[in-house]
């Protein structure tokens, strides 16, 4: 089962160069752990040491979020398209005032 | 440096104003590869906050979509402080995910005058650059600014 995923221009050191790579898996959580086995580091950007997603990225299935259809359990199909897209967040709050904002 | 055209620059500040208190976010996307700054794009900051901002994602994933389709890249990522200087802070600089943009910060502290300042930010380290006008059409709007103009690295690998 193919699953096209477009990477981001700063987790391009993992595949390459490559804008986008092949990948399978019936959920988001073995799909990563396939593209981790051929790009090594890949999976470890995206999820946590806790195992789950990180707050500051972002990733789809077609043009959902994931985060609306069950984060790493998020059913995939052949032919879907995962687009990881690193969240544009800041501001002038301190880090660990920030983390208590977002609730983690 | 960075260039970018007064009437951007404009619009970007009118942006922030128009949201103060909140911070203002956004981006100027231009063709692969130019770094020319062309395109103005205002986001929606999904934090609805004083002090800290995020793109929709919704509304991310369809801007990257249409730059793809476009073939353009984002070139400068814009946001406000509206109670502190115009110097990212800590949490601008851990994430900060576009090493090839420039990160545009924008101070609305003061009525009056808008500090405007912008760095590149790569593997946590901040670099501030020039900002320069083109296209300048009115002397007078400029002395509104204040720009922050001192190359300068700062390492902020070595922070505890």
């Amino acid at each position: 089962m193919a699953i096209e995923v477009r990477i981001p221009t700063i987790l391009r050191t993992y595949t390459g160069g490559a804008k986008a790579v092949q990948g399978a898996g019936d959920t988001l959580a073995d799909l990563l752990a396939d593209l981790d086995s051929r790009h090594s580091g890949l999976r470890g950007r995206l999820v946590t040491e806790e195992g789950a997603l990180h707050r500051f990225v972002n990733v789809y299935v077609n043009d959902e979020d994931v985060r609306f259809i069950g984060s790493l359990d998020a059913k995939l199909n052949d032919g879907d398209t995962v687009t990881i897209l690193p969240a544009v967040a800041g501001g002038a709050l301190g880090l660990l005032a920030a983390a208590a904002f977002l609730g983690r | 440096m960075l260039t970018i055209s007064q009437a951007i620059l404009d619009a970007i500040i009118a942006h922030a104003r128009r949201d103060h208190p909140h911070e203002a976010c956004g981006l100027v996307v231009g063709p692969a590869g130019s770094g020319e700054p062309v395109r103005h794009i205002p986001m929606e900051n999904s934090a609805h906050s004083d002090t800290f901002y995020q793109f929709d994602s919704m509304e991310q994933l369809r801007v990257w979509k249409e730059m793809d389709e476009r073939d353009e890249e984002p070139v400068v990522i814009y946001h406000s402080h509206t109670a502190t200087p115009a110097y990212p802070s800590r949490t601008d600089i851990s994430l900060a995910a576009e090493p090839g943009a420039h990160y545009l910060l924008v101070s609305t502290r003061e009525p009056e005058v808008t500090e405007v300042r912008s760095f590149t930010i790569l593997d946590g380290v901040v670099t501030e650059e020039p900002v320069k006008l083109s296209g300048v059409v009115d002397d007078h709007a400029v002395q509104s600014y204040m720009f922050g103009q001192t190359p300068t690295a700062v390492d902020y690998e070595c922070r505890g």
